[in-house]
């Protein structure tokens, strides 16, 4: 069975709605209580990034099942400014927002998988999985 | 107002028991510099062990009102970061370096009264 839910960002009460959505799928995972709040804040510092930057987006999340491990897969997409410099913006600390530049590198640190796809005048999609252990 | 803020002596104790909107988080800021000047307050108990998740924009939130409340002679401490919790901020490199922090709000009072030298919260 594949679930999927899909989460619009528009309000800062969407990144409450986000990381609860992403939360319940993983705990229904069987995610340690120390995953799902390494999850929910990595949800957290994407969805702020997409409110901060692109103003809106959407975060999708769905279940992965591999032979030996099952996971949950976080896509945020916005169609936002893009980033000009991704290798940048994966260094801690620089930020062009308002925030502590901690977003990206962070949310990768919290995360097992990140992928970055961005394009100046289209937006940025990202991709982070975490495995169930 | 979404938090409820309670006059301990003169200590104030704010108890976040959900996750809080930006709103929610500007008016809790708003609210309890306003109390802690109009009650004297000398020091500021947050508990946060309701919380499941700190992310950067709370953090900054928390440490914000912190350095808000000691221009106004006021201490803050926050307490009952949950070990998920503290676990997830140390990976994403926040801390809190202008609150005191404590295990719970026993030893968050404690602790209040250790910084702002006086009895506090026992009248």
């Amino acid at each position: 069975m594949t679930a999927e839910a899909t989460v619009p960002i528009k309000h800062d009460a969407d990144i409450l709605s986000a990381r609860k959505a992403a939360r319940q799928m993983a705990a229904r995972l069987g995610f340690s209580s120390t995953d799902l709040a390494l999850i929910a804040t990595a949800i957290s510092e994407i969805a702020r990034n997409i409110l901060v930057y692109a103003s809106r987006g959407e975060m999708t999340f769905e279940e992965v099942s591999e032979p030996h491990r099952r996971g949950i897969v976080v896509v945020a997409r916005d169609e936002g400014p893009g980033i000009a410099d991704v290798e940048q913006a994966m260094q801690d600390g620089y930020s062009t927002g308002r925030g502590l530049g901690l977003g990206l590198p962070g949310a990768r640190r919290l995360m097992d998988d990140f992928s970055i796809e961005s394009n100046v005048g289209q937006g940025t999609t990202i991709v982070m999985k975490k495995w169930a252990r | 107002m979404a938090v409820p803020i309670l006059k301990q002596g003169s200590f104030l104790l704010v108890a976040i028991q959900d996750e809080l909107t930006d709103a929610e988080w500007h008016e809790l800021r708003n609210e309890l510099l306003a109390r802690a000047g109009k009650l004297r307050s000398r020091g500021v108990l947050i508990d946060v062990s309701a919380m499941d998740v700190m992310d950067s924009f709370a953090t900054r939130m928390l440490d914000g009102i912190a350095r808000m409340l000691r221009l106004r002679g006021a201490e803050t401490v926050v307490s009952g970061v949950q070990p998920e919790v503290a676990f997830a901020m140390a990976q994403l490199g926040l801390s809190l370096p202008h609150t005191g922090t404590a295990l719970d709000t026993d030893d968050g009072f404690e602790e209040l009264r250790r910084r702002t030298g006086r009895v506090g919260n026992d009248r």
